[in-house]
């Protein structure tokens, strides 16, 4: 049975936000003076929930690891923000962007949570241009748009591809008020260790100083966990160097369950690997795709030639290419989404057409789009017969205006000019729908531990779409929990300041010290990094793109016995009085290590190819789908909530059913 | 490539730093610049020395966290790059590179090459925002049309990363190429106008307190400044300033 309570509130779903706002409780706004709340995290949910909660009073203390909270992980974000504005005049409604997230979430999230999300997320916008933030415009000086993959409206709010980045200094900055006003005290490199619980409830963390090393303890009526993401499990993605799931595994440890662990999205235009020293991947934006035509030689020894250097791409004739996607799928070709995308990719590199060095490349080629839009320049310039260089001239001129900043950034890493020879490009980890499990008010199973943004789980299922990851952020952080969060808190008006010389914390604090002290205590054969990229070897092979039972069951063992190895052997320099980035490395990838293993069973349990995971053992039989992902409504229609028991192995799982009485569930069809 | 680093090495603000000299080799060129520090530092560990302490995050010259002064150039040789972006292809087998951390002192040395830019936050939390409620009851986004050009404008101002090269590459340690960044992006959207005064002043005058040097219009930081941010600002702060002193 399961002891799960998802609290979504009865009614209409239009209605179930605004009534549960209007009905739940709220603390007096002298009585917020005397409550203090705890933020983990300054990325988007983080820096705008810090920024929201002591804009109505609550006093605020903010952590992040790096030297400012302007430099969280949501900086990199480049693409854009959907929300439901309707500017464009074009049918988009709060219905449409729900309809569009449930169904692109393949039907594994929660339709009042996605229903919230869409209702709000029109005001995220309004908050963000209040607050400075310099989006894209037309020349009418309205805000533009633009569509993303796999919608049929054009609802993405950006600023160049740099939408993240402006999108966090304005929730920065709008942090930098309050820190002003005293109303946010900020700890910056500062990392959570553990989460302190007193009488069931989160009262407090235990924090490194990660210049002093001081371990510090730090009292609250609540605590909120938004540190993002842990595709960093894999080693390569295109995470920061930092992203992390120390503070959610800490939480899970003290009893917050872990939701869907396995998800993970993949993205298909990422700069492919070069060699064994790579720290990471780096994407470029899908929107590439609206013009490049994706393909791989059709015979191996053209590919086999290529990757010794002996042929080039623009050498081969268009019958010897094999534009795969277009083949395959027909109807969407070079626009299949992110997953089919990623996963045809990395089945013609398996089979060995792969083009680049290591052979984990296929190309993005624009010599047909710069052809296309040079003869129509041409012809719009008023010039008849253009010449093959001017055609050329005018077409990489158009490419650029579209695309000339990623242009130039994959020239910097690859050092090849994508005008004049085709982009390569290989499937990479971008970002985890998995997190800490929470009810509709975001708080976690321990009561008063709340989780936002890529931290939690909630809203986008085994999500496949772009532009969603921003707005539940900010719809957490701005909208959602300062309100949610209150209803908790008006139990704590009369508690007074928490205590930090207790008992719970001195065990917390201890417990802690101990596990410093055994990272530091390694018998010292390999350096962190080694066991991370083991680790992430066994993620990409075994639980990656597409994943079958015997393997998962091999990634359990592999990933447990890499654990004990190093557990005695890692090796971590210097000491723990100071500076040190081998250890703060090191306390993260042990719990990747444990992290691991919950994903993998996690994807063993969940015997049905979703999202952006292929199960081999859930494959279309007959028809038009015939070989394609079979998702398993029957049986998998549920959230997978694990409760820690020690090892992962011992996990419990618990289901949340999901509910659909607004939406039918659909087949996927690409053809 | 067969490289002799010669790296800063510091272990905390309050020690003496030295120069060390670290022989290195098997470097390719597709590596970046941090990768082939991290091969160093692989090196040391396994040795069972510390590592070189260096800040880095996103390693896609976003988050502005990768600093060091590299032969003397904030960010070293190429132009409008990070350190994580700067490959090695840009050197030659044989070469001695010079490692240090950016020096200015507003922003004392953490440990090795890693510095504090927190004077960076403080200048921000002086007022470079606009006091807008965060609860949620703003009007509509279209309510203002903001002209194209100035909302470009505010966009290129608003894209500095912080990363404090421009202050590294100023004979004077100025941050004024930073701040005026951050004034104009306030300054050429309507929504900035009401505090437009206060803003300038405000972040003018913590910006001396922190200890940076004033600007002799010397043009480095721009020259140096990863993501090209123009000088144009800095002019646009000095009118800002000067019309503000006048209201008083
Ligand atoms: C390259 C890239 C491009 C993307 N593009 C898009 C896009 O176009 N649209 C979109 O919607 N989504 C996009 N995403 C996804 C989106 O950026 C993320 O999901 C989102 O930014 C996560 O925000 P967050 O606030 O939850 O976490 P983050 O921004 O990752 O912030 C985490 C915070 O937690 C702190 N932290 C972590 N652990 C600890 C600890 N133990 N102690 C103290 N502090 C800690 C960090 O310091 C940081 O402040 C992209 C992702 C990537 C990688
Ligand atoms: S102005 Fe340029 S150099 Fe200075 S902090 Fe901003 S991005 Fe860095
Ligand atoms: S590491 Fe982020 S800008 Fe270099």
């Amino acid at each position: 049975m399961s002891i799960l309570d998802s609290k979504i509130p009865e009614g209409p779903l239009a209605d179930k936000w605004t009534k549960h706002k209007n009905t739940i409780n709220l603390v007096n706004p002298a009585n917020k003076r005397n409550i203090d709340v705890i933020v983990v995290g300054t990325g988007l949910a983080g820096g705008s929930a810090a920024a929201t909660l002591a804009e109505l009073g609550y006093n605020v203390k903010t952590f992040c690891y790096q030297d400012s909270p302007r430099r969280a992980h949501s900086i990199a974000a480049q693409g854009g923000i959907n929300a439901a504005k309707n500017y464009q005049g074009d049918g988009d409604s709060n219905y449409r962007l729900f309809y569009d997230t449930v169904k692109g979430g393949d039907y594994r999230s929660r339709e009042a949570n996605v229903y919230r999300l869409a209702e709000v997320s029109g005001n995220i916008i309004d908050q963000c241009v209040a607050q400075g933030v310099p989006f894209a415009r037309e020349y009418g000086g309205l805000l533009d748009n633009r569509s993303f993959g796999g919608v049929l409206v054009s609802r993405t709010f950006y600023a160049k591809g740099q939408t993240g980045q402006q999108l966090l200094l304005g929730a920065y900055s709008a942090m930098n008020r309050q820190i002003n006003r005293g109303k946010i005290q900020a700890f910056n490199r500062h990392e959570m260790l553990d989460l302190v619980k007193v009488d069931g409830k989160a009262r407090g963390i235990i924090a490194r100083d990660l210049v002093t090393g001081e371990i510090e303890r730090h009292s609250a009526h609540a605590v909120v966990l938004a540190t993002g993401g842990y595709g960093n499990v894999f080693f390569l993605s295109t995470n920061a160097m930092g992203s992390n799931v120390m503070a959610a595994w800490r939480a899970h440890r003290r009893g917050a369950f872990f939701a869907n662990p396995c998800y993970t999205q993949i993205h298909p235009t990422c700069i492919p690997v070069s060699g064994d020293h790579q720290s990471k991947l780096t994407l470029m934006s899908e929107s590439l795709r609206n013009d490049g035509r994706i393909w791989v030689p059709k015979r191996k020894e053209d590919a086999e030639a290529i990757r010794a250097g002996k042929l080039k791409p623009t050498q081969l004739s268009e019958e010897e290419r094999d534009y795969y996607l277009e083949r395959r799928y027909p109807a969407f070709g070079n626009l299949v989404p992110r997953d089919v995308a990623s996963r045809a990719a990395k089945e013609r590199c398996d089979e060995g057409f792969g083009v680049n060095k290591t052979g984990e490349a296929v190309y993005l080629d624009f010599a047909a789009a710069i052809q296309r839009y040079g003869k129509e320049k041409a012809l719009t310039s008023g010039i008849h017969n253009p010449t093959a260089e001017q055609i050329l001239e005018f077409g990489e001129k158009v490419i650029e205006d579209k695309y000339g900043n990623l242009f130039q950034m994959y020239e910097k890493i690859v050092d090849e000019n994508p005008y004049k020879t085709p982009m390569m490009i290989y499937p990479a980890v971008h970002y985890t729908m998995g997190g800490l499990w929470v009810d509709y008010n975001l708080q976690t199973t321990v009561p008063g531990c709340y989780a936002a943004g890529e931290a939690n789980f909630s809203d986008h299922g085994a999500n496949r779409l772009g532009a969603s990851a921003l707005m539940q952020g900010l719809a957490d952080g701005y909208f959602v929990l300062p309100y949610t969060i209150g209803d908790y808190l008006s139990q704590d008006i009369r508690t007074g300041k928490i205590p930090t010389d207790t008992p719970e914390f001195d065990e917390a604090e201890k417990h802690v010290k101990d596990r410093i002290e055994k990272l530091m205590s390694g018998s010292g054969e390999h350096s962190v990094d080694y066991y991370h990229k083991r680790l992430g070897k066994i993620m990409w092979n075994k639980c990656g793109m597409s994943r079958n039972e015997k393997e998962l069951k091999e990634a359990i063992d592999e990933i447990s016995a890499l654990r004990k190895d190093f557990w005695k052997s890692v090796k971590v320099p210097g000491n723990a009085n100071g500076m040190n980035q081998e250890l703060e490395k090191a306390g993260r990838v042990a719990d990747f290590l444990e992290l691991g293993e919950l994903f993998a069973k996690d994807a063993l349990d969940r015997n049905e190819s979703c999202g952006g995971h292929f199960r081999e053992e859930s494959v279309e039989q007959d028809g038009e789908q015939k070989g394609e992902a079979l998702r398993d409504d029957k049986n998998f229609k549920y959230v997978s909530a694990w409760e820690y028991k020690g090892e992962p192995k011992d996990a419990v799982l618990h289901k949340e059913d999901l509910v659909f009485e607004n939406i039918e569930l659909k087949t996927r069809s690409y053809k | 490539m067969n490289l002799t680093l010669k790296i800063w090495r510091q272990s905390d603000a309050k020690s003496q730093g030295k120069i060390v000299e670290y022989p290195i080799s098997g470097i390719e060129g597709d590596m970046s610049f941090l990768e082939m520090l991290d091969v160093l530092n692989e090196e040391l560990i396994t040795k069972g020395d510390e590592p070189v302490v260096f800040d880095h995050d996103c390693r896609e010259g976003i988050c502005g966290s990768c600093s060091l002064q590299i032969n003397g150039e904030p960010h070293g040789p190429d132009r409008l790059v990070t350190t994580c972006q700067l490959h090695m292809r840009k050197f030659n087998d044989g070469d001695t590179i010079f490692i240090e951390p950016f020096r200015a002192k507003a922003f004392p040395v953490v440990k090795d090459l890693m510095v504090d830019r927190s004077a960076f936050d403080r200048i921000q939390h002086a007022g470079g925002y606009i006091s807008v409620n965060t609860s949620g009851n703003t009007i509509d986004a279209n309510a203002i049309p903001v002209n194209k050009d100035n909302a470009d404008d505010a966009f290129a101002a608003a894209t500095c990363i912080g990363c404090g090269a421009c202050v590294a590459a100023c004979k004077n340690a100025s941050a004024m190429l930073f701040t005026s960044a951050k004034v104009s992006q306030y300054a050429l959207l309507p929504q900035g106008q009401v505090e437009a005064t206060d803003r300038v002043m405000a972040m003018v005058n913590q910006m001396d307190e922190e200890g940076f040097g004033n600007c002799t219009n010397t043009g480095a930081c721009e020259i140096e400044c990863p993501k090209g941010i123009s000088l144009e600002n800095i002019a646009r702060m000095n009118r800002e300033y000067l019309s503000a002193s006048l209201k008083g």
